[in-house]
């Protein structure tokens, strides 16, 4: 804790820029994942990649839970909202993921009661205050959300309250970096892990990279300094020939995670099978369904959901970008027929998307002391 | 909703429904403590905590706080629609 206020200090950030660029071979081409959208956003934001030499490579992840939605399960939320009785919840980030027929928004537009929400605790407060309606949470995020919904649908159940449903599609971080991993399209040399998702999970999950794929892990804080210094500690791991995971976000991440967060998951939900991601297809144990004690708050069988499959539009290279096979800007559509005013694709929705941080932050050139005046 | 934010609590509302209020930039709401504070862990009125949909998902200490709420002043717009969000909160 005691480095936070240097956190901000212009002298380091340019000393641990001049020591990655002492580090590194210079023969050598680092490719290193960020996996978190967060991450993505604070990179283009501060112009990180101006601060690091040119053999080290950002690659951009999977790691923003609206953007890997596949179109289907976003038709599935509007079938379900469209429904006279229903109330449907979601938080604002979901209102403008394109569906094959539209999003939420233009659907509210034509008169179905779509409610943005903070909390699933909001969600859940409406259906109190309209017994006599049906009132469904939709439900997204990788582990940082998922304990929220999961304590949410708890007191549903002690409070018996009936007419709350949660369409539920948390997924989690593990298995869609495993199957990046075992992709061939990827040579990746090392990760930086996701920060917030580790305050639940800790930093035991990360163990197969270095152990079963030889990549070294570290998880790391959301500010500019806290991503330089975790490609600092990244480079020297491989540098000096170590492999393992780190937890430069000790601030606010425990290594064993919040396992009364952990509790409340495996008391509420468990493992589907499989499920399928935007752009990376079908990935095993991948997400999360509720459990048999909650089904009774399932909205997918108090709906009956069909689990459609629908293609995202062929034009649309989100899958490559997500994979980190393509840059945003190399995209066909990018900044053409897919903007964030009309977006074509999801990562061009959130702000935590790669395209829309690409597009909002990434073309400005960024000057080398901008960090430091901050 | 991918962004955690610092609040302190201002005032514990519910130790059954582990409910507390807390500040954020100005803005006070209740919001759920049963991931901070339970058997051996306790959040106390002071204590800041980062916040994720309403839900304290861990203890900071003040200094990392306020490092936290300067860096999310810096991204601005997001942060703003974050506030904007929460204003809207009627946890109970």
């Amino acid at each position: 804790m005691k480095y936070v206020d240097e956190f901000r200090n212009a002298d380091l950030a340019r000393a641990v820029s001049a020591e990655i660029a002492g580090l590194v071979d210079p023969n050598r081409h680092y490719k290193i994942m960020e996996v978190c959208g967060g991450h993505t956003h604070t990179i283009y934001r501060h112009g990180i990649k101006d601060l690091l030499p040119d053999q080290v490579e950002l690659v951009h992840g999977p790691g923003c839970p609206v953007c890997v939605l596949p179109m289907g399960r976003v038709d599935e939320g509007i079938a379900i909202a469209e429904r006279p009785e229903v109330i449907f919840t979601c938080f604002g980030d979901m209102m403008r993921v394109p569906g094959s027929r539209g999003n939420l928004l233009e659907v509210k537009a034509e008169g179905a009661d779509i409610r943005m929400v903070y909390s699933p605790l909001d969600a859940l407060r409406i259906a109190r205050e309209n017994p006599d309606r049906e009132v469904v949470f939709y439900a997204i995020g990788f582990e940082t959300t998922a304990p929220s919904t999961a304590l949410t649908l708890r007191r549903a159940k002690k409070e018996g309250i009936e007419n709350f449903s949660v369409f539920c599609n948390h997924v989690t971080i593990v298995p869609p970096v495993r199957a990046l991993l075992d992709s061939p399209d990827l040579r990746l040399d090392a990760f930086i892990g996701p920060g917030h998702v580790s305050t639940v999970i800790g930093c035991r999950p990360y163990e197969f990279m270095p152990a079963d794929y030889g990549k070294p892990c570290v998880v790391a804080g959301f500010e500019p300094l806290d991503l330089m210094q975790s490609v600092l500690m990244l480079i020297r791991q491989l540098d000096e020939g170590r492999c393992e995971v780190e937890n430069q976000y000790g601030r606010a991440v425990l290594w064993e995670g919040n396992l009364k967060a952990l509790e409340a998951m495996s008391e509420v939900f468990e493992l589907r099978p499989y499920f399928e991601w935007r752009g990376l297809g079908f990935i095993a144990q991948s997400a999360l369904k509720l459990s048999a004690d909650y089904a009774d708050l399932d909205a997918e069988l108090r709906y009956s959901t069909p689990g459609v499959r629908v293609a995202d539009p062929k034009a649309c290279q989100c899958g490559e970008v997500l994979k980190g096979v393509l840059k945003p800007p190399e995209c066909k559509v990018f900044g053409t027929a897919c903007t964030p005013e009309r977006p074509l694709g999801a990562l061009m929705v959130s702000s935590e998307g790669a395209c829309a941080a690409y597009y909002n932050f990434g073309r400005k050139s960024f000057e080398k002391v901008e960090i430091g005046s901050r | 909703m991918c962004l955690g934010i610092p609040g302190r609590i201002v005032e514990i509302i519910d130790e059954d429904l582990t409910l507390a209020k807390a500040e954020v930039s100005g803005v006070r709401r209740n919001i759920n403590i049963g991931l901070v504070h339970y058997e051996e862990e306790r959040v106390e009125v002071g204590d800041w905590v980062l916040i994720h949909v309403g839900f304290a998902m861990s203890k900071i200490d003040e200094k990392e706080a306020h490092a936290t709420l300067k860096a999310l002043e810096d991204i601005g717009e997001g942060y703003e629609q974050e506030l904007e969000e929460l204003k809207t909160s009627r946890i109970e």
